[in-house]
């Protein structure tokens, strides 16, 4: 058996603080809530509709952030250039101001007279209370979530795979496809995941520039609001179990998947 | 085969400046200088990788100075293999030839006749991680010459290998050479290497190229100290070699007869390290082949070491540590007694 030493029964100590910080709420969440009001919730038509307007829009504002992230992310892994650090910076911004100056910063440029808003409404396409106004403040608060994670996978291939491939007459183009992607792809599904559970649990911007359609988190905020904590418990509950289960299947789904290190 | 004229790159710790190279066809031509040299960035300007910032690079007379590297035809293994670590060894080896359209049957047979070449048939559907480095560089060499390139460019192949692994691959580097007709153009920091394999060597300094010349030119006369240093070569002897029995070459220098675990016969050139060569006063009973007596021709104190010179019918350099050179009491003209191993000797 392995002696245990006093540093680690100290840290092991110490350290079981924060894991227990975390579990004792959600768990006790889990537990006090109350089985029949999930099921009535679970036939709310309005709170089934909550769900899926978060699940479906988190889902969208990850694939655009996938879709126009992995490119930066792939820049920013093999160019060194000036102002590099600031498009770095940039893209964590949304990560260190609070989400309701997101809101607003979003509301000033997204309403139909804003500098963005303005041509997409020419297009019929409105932010304010509108479904595309929750997919944006989910794409702001998210997107560096992929573009970083992409970036590290992007980082781990060794450039000079690439460059093997390209002496054996790959393009670059066919060269990021056939070898730097599918050597990031964990990263990249990875980030995706980060991204789409963290749009999922966007609020504060959301609440300021389109309440409606309700997403869960502000269903849950409208029902704390209205005194029934029980109806606000019950719908986190079911949100909770939702994105635990989805984080818990794509886990399971990539687990040894694409590692391809060799020790 | 190869002609580059006047190639400057500036690029972060790295420098060339006004490389100029001719490379025959068909030609072994290697490359040696120490780490921080501009080797490797020498190697990926030829392969396109990099541009210069001046300078002209034409394979074929054809200029490729500014040709992207999948248009030149120019193969390319680094020290690390960088194999593919999402394909087994035949969809690394197939890679260059699935580019080409080609047909699936025709791949097949290609990638097997170069595996069977290679000896790593029995690997087809291994992962390369799973491959040891041997395996892995051979793996390497195999795919880049699947597309039977005009130019192959090996960066340190040998230097992540094992003495074994690397001795047995510098004699099918030798042959793949020889066999496919390809110029090669070899990277490396290790002289042992060079003088195994190559027809020329250049020695690349700071990024400018100090020598070019056969390994004899270099080893007999550098041109410069810091050639002489790189080369570290102290005890270079000629003679003729002919068969010695018992697995060993012996060489006759006119003076004396020297053993060789190292097969060859004809003019040759010996070299013998001095860290490889032990001294006594008295004669000792040793393994070692190669034993001579004579006196201490000359004495350089080298600060941690002493450099002697002991003249056994011909000069060889030895080196003690300053505690040994005391302990032995030594001076000039005192005989001493000089041994080294046949596998010590070097031919070239």
């Amino acid at each position: 058996m392995r002696k245990l030493d006093h540093t680690t029964i100290f840290f092991v100590f110490m350290g079981s603080f924060l894991v227990l910080f975390i579990l004792i709420p959600i768990a006790n969440l889990m537990v006090s809530s109350n089985l029949n009001s999930i099921i009535s919730n679970l036939q709310n038509s309005a709170v089934i509709g909550a769900i899926w307007v978060s699940v479906y829009s988190a889902l969208i504002a990850t694939i655009l952030a996938v879709i126009f992230g992995v490119p930066l992310a792939y820049i920013l892994a093999r160019h060194d250039f000036a102002f590099k650090g600031f498009i770095e910076s940039i893209i964590d911004v949304p990560i260190v101001i609070p989400h309701t100056v997101s809101g607003i910063a979003l509301l000033l440029v997204f309403t139909s007279s804003g500098i963005l808003g303005g041509p997409f409404s020419n297009l019929g396409i409105t932010f304010v209370n509108a479904l595309p106004g929750v997919i944006i403040c989910m794409l702001f608060v998210s997107s560096s979530f992929v573009v970083n994670s992409a970036r590290e996978g992007f980082e781990n291939v060794d450039p000079r795979m690439e460059k093997v491939a390209r002496t054996l007459g790959s393009g670059s183009m066919r060269t990021f496809f056939v070898i730097s992607l599918p050597l990031s792809l964990r990263s990249i599904v990875v980030g995706s995941i980060m991204c789409w559970a963290r749009a999922i649990s966007e609020f504060g911007s959301i609440v300021i520039l389109a309440y409606y359609p309700l997403t869960a988190p502000t269903l849950i905020y409208q029902q704390f609001e209205n005194f029934s904590l029980s109806g606000a418990t019950s719908i986190s509950v079911i949100l909770i179990s939702l994105c635990l289960a989805v984080f818990v299947v794509v886990r399971l789904l990539i687990r040894g998947w694409g590692v391809y290190d060799t020790d | 085969m190869i002609r580059i004229e006047d190639l400057s790159r500036d690029w972060k710790e790295f420098k060339l400046t006004h490389i100029n190279l001719e490379v025959e066809a068909g030609e072994y031509f290697v490359i040696l200088g120490p780490s921080g040299s501009g080797k490797t960035m020498l190697l990926e300007l030829i392969a396109g990788i990099w541009y210069p910032d001046t300078g002209k690079i034409y394979i074929n007379d054809k200029e490729v100075t500014l040709l992207p590297p999948e248009q030149r035809g120019v193969g390319f293994v680094y020290q690390n293999y960088m194999l593919f670590p999402h394909k087994n060894v035949f969809e690394n080896i197939s890679f260059g030839l699935s580019l080409r359209k080609r047909d699936k049957e025709e791949i097949k047979n290609e990638v097997s006749g170069m595996m069977d070449l290679f000896g790593i048939s029995h690997l087809a559907n291994r992962m390369p991680r799973t491959l040891s480095g041997g395996e892995q560089q051979r793996t390497a060499l195999a795919r880049a010459l699947i597309i039977y390139p005009k130019l192959l460019l090996m960066d340190e192949p040998l230097s992540a290998l094992d003495r074994i692994t690397r001795e047995e691959l510098i004699v099918e580097m030798k042959g793949i050479n020889k066999k496919f007709n390809t110029t090669i153009i070899h990277v490396t920091h290790n002289f042992d290497e060079a003088l195994a394999l190559a027809d020329r060597i250049a020695i690349l300094r700071h990024g400018e190229i100090s020598q070019v010349g056969d390994s004899t030119e270099i080893f007999r006369h550098p041109k410069d100290k810091f050639v002489a240093d790189f080369v570290g070569v102290e005890n270079i002897i000629a003679g003729i070699a002919s068969e010695g029995g018992g697995q060993l070459t012996v060489v006759d220098t006119g003076n004396i007869l020297i053993y060789s675990a190292e097969q060859k016969v004809g003019k040759v050139n010996i070299t013998v390290r001095p860290e490889d060569i032990t001294l006594s006063m008295e004669k000792v009973s040793t393994s070692a082949r190669n034993v001579f007596k004579g006196p201490v021709k000359e004495i350089i104190d080298q600060g941690a070491l002493i450099k002697l010179t002991i003249d056994v019918g011909e000069p060889l350099v030895v080196f003690l540590t300053r505690q040994s050179f005391l302990d032995m009491e030594l001076n000039i003209g005192k005989n001493v007694w000089a041994y080294f191993k046949a596998t010590a000797v070097h031919l070239f």
